[in-house]
């Protein structure tokens, strides 16, 4: 049965490997070590705010407000910067996971003590946070010129050779890779998501699990905020607009169900590789940006199919080995 | 003997319902304690009790001697009890191993990290004390029933516990899984431990149950030892009537052949199922939970489609893929699960039983509700459906008037041929007395029915034909008279029997 | 002293029976509604304007039409996040056809046929492959509204016949009454009668109560499923029609985070997101509340994307009313039924 979980991670990255020769051949400068390193750094961001959806998902629920939330912690910490630039920088990525963590406990608040399911929740503080971002600024935008030269740097800043943006992610993956697999709390999540009833048969708190599960994506988010603007030197109102849909995009290329209950950390990091890959290649063979978004959706949904019809064809293979 | 676990004067509300009123239940240990009753006794209720699913609204319990509280499920597994539910608790994506470790997974004594290399050797080594051949690595969701089953059991050994519930655990084994099951209970016993074991087949009690105790309609009864109590006596305990009294028999005045099912067949699920069904007849599908009868039925609903094999009606080859192609033939299916496969419990009385057949009901697609009540009205009270009207949920009824809304539903679409799955599971007493009249009338007046049934009595006080199924085949098939509980239950555990064609 | 309990018991009947109407929904919501028009007259003396009511109502309309479907789509148990990408594709091919010189009436077809078809390929996936509605609809929403952009760009259609411009800004005769206004009411009125005055309607609640046992009881789940989809998809082609007909141009921005507010009407209208649960009056009554407290906050100044804070918190607060109410009931029965000595009824799973 490791055979068949295996196949599937396996599987996408043969996918991904086809698809990087399928646009090598069309543009050379395509393997090219410097792009393929910029290829890691634009994708990084979305690797962790996805391992945050994950999260989420796996305990069968959503988080559509990561984008928002992107923007909320984005716009605060940038203002922060801007109006009081003697802060040490230390200083603000603590600031950034502590509003992340604010977000996702108010989400993980309503889901487990109020009840709310959270595709309305999410909904719901989608909106506000991206309301917020408005209230916090007025409208107006940090820009370039008015962060400090050690916010600018922050994810450009290497540490032999590596990106603190790339460690960033680097980091998330190992932690959240170990939480999931040799944490009794990571497991407790996908038993939550397997099966609501028999894990509160077992003592599980369904509460504490759901809590848990929107805090951690919400610190990631904070993080993943401060990261977003200081890369693109700019906080503005519609910074990340649409970036849930590439999260939820990733889970769902890289095998998390959308039901909940399955997912692995490598699937996701293979999911978002592979979107930031499509996402680089259309800029390297010269098709306009505005393309990425129907070939997003175009490839969630062929990829929800297709692991539905792997599925299907499993089970019907199983039911085959009975011999009657 | 000292008593392990005490229950005493439980009493338990829900919105609207009473579900134990001052029940007294004693747990001695190195003892098999069969807890007895009909669906909606209590016996779940007090279980999930017991195992801190539920808090009483009054009474105590006492272990050991000692006031004790269990607020929630992990404070009765601290307590050392570990229970095994009926309905298959199990995290369908998960290993084996995790779903036995879920909840107490093992750690590694320095790091807190999880000892996935223990917890495997130990599900392995649990899994072949019991001589399970199950891979440890393998997803629930890949495993039969009776495997899941088996699984689960396995979780409760892990846990170490001191007492042991098991709920209707044998519904889903085949004869060797039983007898390893009894095995193991046995092991338990001597070892110490004290079995609650909730049952009403008396193959079971009397089997491997030392002392009983017997609940009805939430209310203690009695208790006693087994070897020294007669059966007709525990149903009289457990039902307030004895035993013949329950059956009434049908007439045997078969019509001509309705339905024919030739060679039918479905990958991994039955195989080259062949039976046919006269007018006025009773058809009895027997065999243990598993067997593959409900399959066999669903796809003769058009519920699932068979891979292969040929069903005709009156002589003609028909192709049934979907419920109201069926329906269209004169075919009704009262399916085993009331709660999820036969009624919306949400929705009134009215728009259940006239569901099936609302387009018949309506002018140019528009609802008559006047045609709705007078048709709910004909066949509620046909069926005697005891409520306060017509609008009433069905979740507002009990148990057996739930089950008279989808008969009625189901005799409104005026079916030549009417396929019952269980209708008597986990109905009072009084109500399936009357559904087995019932029954016998509508085979009086012509109608050809199937009977699934897992109860001996039954079977055999109501089919004229039976058909026994085992693990997706037919084993074997009689005739009323030369029927009896002995060879009915070896062609369910799967000794097939010489077969007439029937 | 025993006369006297009888009389409060008897008392407290009547109370709790005009509490239990009073408690419904709708009722709720429509109280909730004249408080909003009452705080916002007194806010702003431009409200209660009989035209400038009817002007506003243009701001809502298009939204209003695509809520009436997304009420069958959640009472079927399923979810639309499409719709808004749906609006924009249909948008987008509106303009193209436009363009190159269609008249009114290809125009108008083409708009409905796209929504159609797209709405068809949501059931279509979502039947045929038994894959849950948010998942395929996330991804379609992209998709549809990606190909606005992948064709625009930045770019906008601006080239619409003359007479197409009625549908989005027409009055009916030579009245202040918008021809949006009266269509929705229309609309409001047949899809009312779909939900609770034919076979279909019966069906979708069945399905969205239990759809295994609606599908035992000979209701065709999956095609009843598929066609929710589709009139979603063709009434969302309806809205792009009217919207587009409005604004005069499209861009792939076009009805941009619609889905959020529809379904937050539809949700605030009293109908439950687990499926099964609802009906049309409530809705109708959330359309207008949402519509006017846009209205009434545009008055006096309060920026959009405050606006969405408040829609946003109305949602949330809309789904937790109900189960606290619920609870709280229970909670009282309970403590009743300690009281009383009771009698068992057999037949609870036990």
């Amino acid at each position: 049965m490791r055979e068949l979980l295996r196949r599937r991670e396996f599987s996408l990255l043969i996918l991904i490997l086809l698809l990087m020769l399928a646009v090598s051949l069309r543009a050379p400068n395509f393997p090219q070590p410097g792009n393929l390193y910029d290829i890691a750094n634009d994708t990084a961001i979305l690797i962790m705010v996805a391992i945050g959806q994950m999260l989420v998902i796996i305990t069968g629920g959503i988080d559509l407000s990561v984008a928002s939330g992107i923007a909320l912690t984005g716009m605060s910490v940038g203002m922060l910067n801007q109006y009081f630039p003697g802060i040490p920088i230390f200083v603000i990525i603590l600031i950034s996971l502590a509003i992340g963590f604010v977000l996702g406990s108010f989400n993980g608040i309503l889901v487990s003590l109020a009840g709310i399911p959270p595709i309305i929740t999410t909904l719901g503080t989608m909106s506000i946070y991206r309301g917020f971002v408005f209230v916090l600024s007025k409208g107006e935008w940090v820009s370039a010129h008015e962060m400090t030269e050690a916010f600018r740097e922050l994810p450009r800043g290497s540490l032999f050779g590596v990106t603190n943006l790339l460690l960033a992610a680097l980091l998330v993956v190992l932690i959240f890779a170990i939480f999931l697999r040799l944490s009794r709390t990571g497991r407790e999540i996908y038993g939550v998501g397997g099966n609501k009833v028999a894990a509160q048969y077992v003592g599980i708190s369904l509460k504490k699990i759901n809590y848990l599960a929107f805090t951690l994506s919400g610190v990631i988010v904070g993080l993943s905020g401060l990261f977003w603007v200081s890369r693109y030197a700019s906080a503005q109102n519609e910074t990340a607009f649409g970036f849930e849909l590439q999260t939820i995009a990733a889970c769902v290329i890289g095998g998390v169900s959308i039901m909940g209950g399955t997912g692995t950390v490598l699937g996701v990091v293979l999911g978002a590789m592979f979107l930031g890959i499509v996402n680089n290649a259309l800029t390297v063979i010269n098709l306009s940006p505005f393309y990425q978004m129907a070939i997003q959706g175009f490839v969630i949904l062929v990829a929800i199919v297709a692991n539905t019809l792997v599925d299907q064809r499993n089970q019907l293979a199983m039911l085959r080995k009975r011999e009657l | 003997m000292p008593s392990v676990l005490e229950c005493r004067r439980i009493t338990k509300h829900f919105p609207g319902i009473k579900a134990l009123d001052e029940v007294d239940f004693k747990i001695r240990a190195g003892e098999v304690h069969a807890l007895i009753g009909e669906n909606g006794a209590g016996k779940s209720t007090l279980v999930k009790i017991i195992t801190g699913i539920h808090q009483p609204d009054a009474g105590v319990i006492l272990q050991n001697g000692v006031s004790v509280e269990f607020r929630n499920p992990t404070a009765s597994q601290l307590a050392g009890i570990a229970a095994i539910h009926q309905e298959a608790t199990m995290f369908p994506e998960l290993s084996v191993t995790e779903n036995i470790y879920m909840g107490h997974h093992l750690t590694r004594r320095k790091s807190r990290l999880l000892d996935w290399k223990g917890m495997k050797l130990k599900t392995r080594s649990l899994l072949e004390t019991l001589e399970l051949e199950i891979n440890p690595d393998m997803k629930v969701k890949d495993l039969s029933v009776a495997q899941r089953h088996m699984v689960e059991i396995v979780k409760a050994l892990s846990l170490d516990a001191r007492i042991v519930i098991m709920d209707e655990p044998t519904s889903a084994l085949s004869l060797r899984e039983v007898e390893d099951l009894y095995k193991i209970i046995r092991h338990l016993r001597s070892e110490g431990q004290a079995i609650v074991f909730i049952s009403h087949k008396f193959e079971d009690i009397y089997e491997i149950a030392d002392y009983f105790t017997v609940l009805r309609d939430g209310r203690y009864i009695g208790e006693g030892i087994v070897a020294e109590t007669e059966v007709d006596e525990i149903v009289r305990m457990m039902v307030g009537r004895s035993l013949d009294q329950m059956f009434p028999k049908t007439k045997v005045k078969f019509g001509d052949t309705i339905l024919k099912v030739e060679g039918l067949s479905k990958t991994g699920i039955f195989k080259d199922i062949s039976f046919d069904l006269h007018r006025g007849e009773i058809l009895g599908f027997f065999g243990l939970v598993g067997a593959g009868r409900s399959e066999v039925m669903r796809a003769v609903f058009g519920i699932d489609t068979a891979t292969s094999g040929t069903i005709s009606i009156e002589g003609r080859e028909v192709h049934i893929t979907s419920p109201p192609a069926a329906m269209n033939r004169g075919i009704a299916y009262v399916p085993e699960d009331r709660q999820l496969q036969g009624t919306i419990l949400d929705m009134s009385i009215r728009d259940n039983i006239t569901l099936p057949i609302v387009e018949k009901l309506a002018s140019y697609s528009f609802l008559n509700f006047h045609k709705e009540e007078e048709i709910t009205r004909e066949f509620g009270e046909r069926m005697e459906i005891k409520t306060s009207g017509w609008d009433q949920a069905v979740n507002s009824l009990s148990g057996g008037n739930q089950q008279k809304v989808v008969l009625a539903k189901w005799l409104a679409t005026r079916p030549e041929i009417l396929i019952m799955d269980e209708p008597t599971k986990g109905i009072d007493v009084a109500t399936k007395a009357r559904v087995h009249e019932f029954i016998s009338q509508l085979a009086a007046e012509g109608l050809a029915i199937i009977l699934i049934s897992s109860e001996i009595p039954e079977i055999l006080g109501m089919a004229d034909r039976i058909v026994v199924m085992h693990e997706g085949k037919i084993t074997a098939r009689l005739d009323r008279d030369q029927a009896d509980s002995e060879t009915l239950v070896k062609a369910a555990m799967g000794n097939p029997l010489p077969q007439e064609a029937v | 002293m025993k006369k006297q309990n009888r009389l409060r018991t008897s008392y407290t009947g009547m109370m709790a029976r005009v509490a239990a109407l009073l408690m419904t929904w709708e009722v709720i919501l429509f109280l909730i509604f004249v408080v909003v028009v009452i705080v916002n007259s007194y806010l702003s003396p431009y409200f209660l304007d009989l035209f400038n009511i009817l002007d506003t109502t243009f701001n809502f309309m298009e939204k209003a039409i695509v809520a009436l479907p997304m009420i069958l789509v959640i009472i079927c148990g399923d979810i639309d996040i499409s719709v808004a990408g749906i609006i924009a594709l249909s948008s987008l091919l509106m303009g193209m056809v436009s363009a190159a010189g269609a008249p009114t009436g290809i125009v108008v077809l083409v708009g409905l046929g796209t929504g159609l078809s797209a709405g068809a390929l949501n059931g279509l996936l979502i039947t045929r492959f038994g894959i849950p509605a948010i998942a395929i609809t996330i991804g379609s929403m992209s998709l549809f509204r990606g190909i606005s952009y992948a064709v625009l760009g930045d770019q906008a259609y601006t080239k619409y016949p003359e007479s197409f411009a009625f549908f989005g800004q027409g009055y009916i005769g030579n009245t202040i009454i918008p021809f949006e206004l009266v269509f929705f009411i229309a609309l409001a009125i047949v899809f009312g009668l779909l939900l609770h005055r034919t076979t279909f309607g019966r069906k979708v609640y069945a399905i969205g109560n239990n759809p295994i046992s609606a599908r035992f009881s000979g209701v065709r789940v999956n095609r009843i499923r598929w066609i929710v989809f589709s009139l979603s998809g063709t009434m969302s082609g309806l809205a792009a029609i009217l919207l587009t007909s409005r604004i005069g141009s499209t861009r792939p921005n076009i009805a941009s985070g619609w889905e959020l507010e529809i379904i937050t009407t539809v949700v605030l209208g009293g109908v439950a997101i687990s499926g099964g649960k609802g009906n049309i009056l409530g809705v109708i009554i959330g359309i207008f509340l949402i519509g006017f407290l846009k209205f009434g906050m545009g008055l006096i100044n309060v920026p959009g994307k405050v606006m969405n804070i408040v829609i946003g918190f109305l949602l949330i607060v809309a789904i937790m009313l109900p189960g606290y109410i619920r609870a709280l009931r229970n909670r009282s029965l309970l403590k009743r039924q300690r009281q009383k000595p009771g009698r068992t009824s057999p037949g609870l799973a036990g």
